[in-house]
């Protein structure tokens, strides 16, 4: 595992991958990114907690990239035990079938190649559960 | 009147479009100039100018356009704020005339934007041969389309899906017949960037961009200004009957940004704010939804315009689906929305937009918007959002004067 690295630093490798967030320890508000201070409650104190790796659909779309020959890719909103987070519905047909408002996914982890050094850059998204 | 209300004077916007032959300096002079000339008034009346070009937020198009069409030492604001940029600029002048600092002043918005494509790229990060964390989020490589979406199709098409997600109701085919309704609106605007009426076959059949948004139901980016003209209540009781009567009351401005809720910074939320900024335009204007003659509202997207119905309260909460299949917002329903044929047909010149549904309103206020005319229209409501987010909401009377 030594030659992978997360697409995002808030995503969690290894044999059970897992993403965490910043959470505020007065107000428990989540977030991914880097923090200043809290949004909903101004507190500046945050802790990490794992985010829940099974969730349901909450919003998605299927967008067609502008470059043709590239397939479609299904951004979503996935609510992982209350916690949004935003990520790709994958490892399945992109199309209004078989992506459904409320469908369970679970995360899952997405390569996207090497660089020169040959580490590979890991990111995630959401695959069905059936 | 009284004397704390504030009017507007006078109101002016491009033909949207293509204009290849002007630039923004050329386009927002047209409009201002335009705006001057129908309240009667010069640039020697104004005490503030506030302006937006949001593609050019840096450029300083304020001074720019004073330059061509006059220079007489006002303060300039140059503002930025999304799509909401036109209605910032609005509000501002609004607040500096409340504040006393002076008894007139223009609002500008404009925008060069036809062949732009998709806009609201995300995060970008250097390009480097070996993965290296950087950002807010420590991305190795940009986020676009690894982790969603930023782009604005994307981002509108899942807060129409959300909202199907949470109330029921919604389909692709409900979506595209906002679009097919505001399509048809477009045939009786001559100012509108498309006037082509689509039958719900072709909305459906155009390439899809971001499900369920095809084409035709997204915005169409094009070239265009809008400006306007705003005086105290006290300095209008100075001026002729003429302008006096056709002066618009402004009823309500307000400006929200979105308050923290628990997803707010995964997807924009651009339901809190807007109802946040209807609820305060309702109360400061004394009027509710049911008095509305017709609305002009942000339809960036078809998906864009079901959620705003709720949102503005137009229908009770959770109904929007049962709202616009009772016709109601079809330009001969109880409440007609984006009578001018929306951002969908007359498109969508970023800080134009904001001004520009203010003068859609104001036209049938005046009873001058000839053959889409709403017969009688006494109040309308304009809305906009651009995201981050900010929204803006005014609320418009026709002069008693």
């Amino acid at each position: 595992m030594s030659n992978q690295i997360p697409l995002v630093e808030y995503l969690v490798l290894g044999d059970e991958p897992h993403l965490v967030a910043n959470e505020c320890t007065a107000c428990g508000a989540r977030y991914f990114d880097r923090r200043n201070a809290c949004a909903s409650c101004f507190g500046d104190s945050f802790t990490k907690v794992d985010i829940a790796t099974e969730g349901e659909v909450r919003a998605f779309t299927i967008v067609t990239p502008w470059m043709p020959g590239t397939a479609p890719y299904v951004p979503a909103v996935v609510d992982c035990g209350g916690t949004s987070v935003r990520g790709n519905v994958v490892n399945t047909t992109p199309d209004a079938e078989h992506i459904t408002l409320g469908m369970k996914v679970r995360l899952t982890t997405v390569p996207f190649g090497a660089d020169t050094a040959g580490t590979e850059a890991i990111g995630y998204g959401f695959e069905p559960i059936n | 009147m009284a004397n704390e209300d504030l009017w507007i004077l006078g109101i002016n916007m491009t033909k949207f479009g293509k204009h290849p032959d002007k630039d923004v300096v050329d386009l927002a002079a047209e409009a201002a100039m335009a705006a001057l000339a129908d309240g009667g008034v010069t640039m020697a009346d104004m005490g503030v100018l506030a302006a937006g070009n949001l593609m050019g937020a840096a450029a300083g198009v304020g001074q720019q356009l004073q330059k061509q069409i006059g220079q007489t030492g006002i303060p300039v604001f140059n503002v930025a704020n999304a799509c909401a940029t036109g209605a910032t600029a609005i509000r501002t002048v609004i607040m500096a005339i409340k504040a006393g600092e002076c008894e007139m002043g223009l609002a500008v918005g404009v925008e060069k934007l036809s062949g732009a494509g998709m806009l609201g790229a995300g995060m970008g990060v250097a390009a480097s041969d070996t993965w290296t964390p950087s950002g807010r989020f420590g991305a190795v490589s940009s986020l676009e389309g690894k982790t969603g979406t930023d782009m604005m199709p994307g981002v509108f098409a899942q807060v129409g899906m959300e909202y199907g997600h949470k109330y029921g109701g919604t389909s692709f085919e409900l979506f595209a017949r906002i679009s097919e309704k505001n399509h048809r609106n477009s045939t009786l605007n001559p100012l509108a960037a498309i006037q082509k009426d689509m039958s719900l076959e072709q909305i459906m059949n155009e390439p899809m961009i971001a499900y369920p948004n095809t084409r035709a139901m997204c915005s169409a980016n094009s070239d265009g200004a809008a400006a306007a003209v705003i005086v105290s209540g006290e300095k209008l009781r100075t001026l002729s009957a003429e302008q006096q009567k056709r002066a618009v009351k402004i009823s309500a401005s307000v400006l929200t940004s979105d308050p923290y809720e628990e997803g707010c910074q995964i997807l924009p939320n651009v339901n809190t704010l807007t109802r946040m900024a209807a609820k305060q335009a309702y109360e400061l204007a004394g009027v509710g939804p049911e008095d509305l003659d017709l609305v002009e509202l942000h339809d960036c997207f078809a998906t864009a315009e079901l959620v705003h119905y709720d949102n503005l309260m137009l229908c009770p909460e959770g109904g929007a689906v049962d709202f616009f299949n009772s016709g109601a917002t079809w330009r001969d329903g109880s409440t007609p929305v984006n009578v001018s044929g929306g951002l969908e047909s007359k498109g969508h010149p970023i800080a134009a937009t904001g001004i520009a549904n203010i003068w859609e309103i104001c036209h049938h206020l005046r009873g001058e918007a000839g053959a889409r005319q709403i017969e009688g229209a006494k109040v309308g409501l304009a809305h906009v959002i651009g995201l981050g987010s900010a929204c803006g909401v005014h609320i418009l009377e026709k002069s008693g004067l």
